[in-house]
């Protein structure tokens, strides 16, 4: 396998999240705002690549039956990292994010390709692999972020679009109300449940045009 | 006097109004993957419930006994998440020897607990909080009573889902989403209950 395809793997076929549907606490609980999802994403893509690298370089020194405990330590080592940076760097962001950080220790997505790609796998593929599909979820938050973010609120990345005070001053853009249940939790189940249907429904159609 | 107040607050909102799932989104995989049939939801309950109080005890000892004489607070990811594997581990062998049939009732669930966010996220809440340790206990038992709640009535709707007649590319995940959307609007109304 080249390394470009594990790459665009993660990003579209194996879709962590639209795909995969792994990882929902943190796509559900930080998704308000485009850049909450965005940053989550970021700090999601430092640490599943470098627990991959890791964990791939270590495969053959950890033994079997600790596995796990042994994974789950290197990946509590990278989350402290991206923690400290975080709070020292982006104060606002850390904020934000609050309880989530901490968090990601706990992320299926990262245990998981820890153990179905890191464990079998040459290091700089698993880092690919850790890169593609952080890539992956960062998109997907993104997105989210950006639907919940512009129907709840009305703006995308703090850019007020819709409502008063937009910048696009047409009555048809200035008149919508925003719907703050979008920012609120059950808007989160919402957006993800709608559109993963879309996602459902455009693959449903590819594959019957296939066929 | 103020003290009860207090722990009826905690439990209060840990159970209702800032509920695990439906406000928090701590412990969505098990939400989703463990609440096909109602009878796993309880067990899976019932399995949580147990690990979060033991869990939210143990971790609060740790950090005010070990973390903080010793200043090593920004361990607490590290020291939190190995507590919480070794206290599932040693859970489980427990029961199996103790008590097979609670073990056949439970076994299945234990592992999965490890990777549940509920735990690591009660036990990183309570610090915050500043919670002292009967105050910990409550947080952890009313957070898992709460999870077990919004799970067990979460299976009942989906026994009735596969019945029904659903769009086909609703089916599976998207259904459920929207239907834990619903219930989250319902458990929005328990809002107003504390400030």
């Amino acid at each position: 396998m080249k390394a470009k395809d594990i790459l665009s793997n993660g990003i579209i076929r194996e879709n962590p999240i639209f795909r995969l549907v792994l990882g929902m606490c943190p796509t559900l609980a930080v998704t308000t705002a485009a850049i909450n999802g965005l940053g989550m994403g970021v700090a999601v893509i430092f640490v599943l690549s470098l627990s991959n690298l890791a964990i791939s370089l270590l495969k053959d020194y950890i033994p079997e039956k600790v596995r796990i405990p042994a994974y789950v330590v290197v990946i509590a080592s990278f989350v402290t990292i991206v923690d400290m940076l975080m709070h020292a760097f982006t104060p606002a962001l850390y904020d934000a994010l609050g309880l989530y950080i901490p968090l990601i220790v706990v992320n299926c997505i990262i245990l998981a390709r820890a153990e179905s790609f890191a464990s079998k796998n040459k290091p700089f593929h698993s880092f690919m692999d850790g890169i593609g599909m952080g890539i992956g979820f960062t998109l997907a938050l993104t997105l989210l972020g950006m639907i919940r973010e512009l129907l709840g609120l009305g703006s995308i990345f703090g850019i007020k679009l819709l409502g008063e005070g937009s910048i696009l001053s047409l009555s048809l853009f200035t008149s919508f109300k925003p719907a703050i249940i979008m920012i609120l939790p059950p808007g989160a189940f919402f957006t993800l449940g709608l559109v993963l249907a879309l996602i459902n429904k455009i693959t449903e159609k590819k594959e019957s045009k296939q066929a | 006097m103020d003290y009860a107040l207090s722990i009826f607050v905690i439990l209060l909102s840990s159970i209702l109004v800032n509920n695990f799932i439906m406000s928090r989104f701590l412990g969505i995989c098990p939400f989703l993957g463990v609440s096909k049939r109602v009878e796993t939801a309880v067990g899976m309950g019932l399995a949580v419930t147990f690990v979060m109080a033991l869990a939210s005890v143990i971790t609060y000892l740790a950090h005010y006994f070990i973390l903080v004489p010793l200043k090593l607070e920004y361990m607490q990811t590290l020291a939190f998440i190995l507590i919480i594997a070794a206290l599932v581990q040693f859970v489980e062998m427990v029961i199996q020897k103790s008590s097979p049939s609670l073990y056949q009732a439970l076994g299945v669930y234990l592992p999965l607990i490890t990777t549940n966010c509920a735990v690591l996220g009660v036990a990183i809440i309570n610090i915050e909080e500043g919670y002292d340790l009967f105050q910990t206990l409550i947080n952890g038992v009313g957070g898992a009573l709460g999870f077990t709640l919004a799970i067990v009535l979460f299976a009942g709707i989906r026994e009735r889902l596969d019945l029904s007649d659903i769009p086909k590319p609703l089916q599976g995940f998207p259904i459920a989403m929207i239907t834990a959307g619903l219930m989250s609007v319902a458990f929005l109304g328990f809002q107003g209950l504390i400030r």
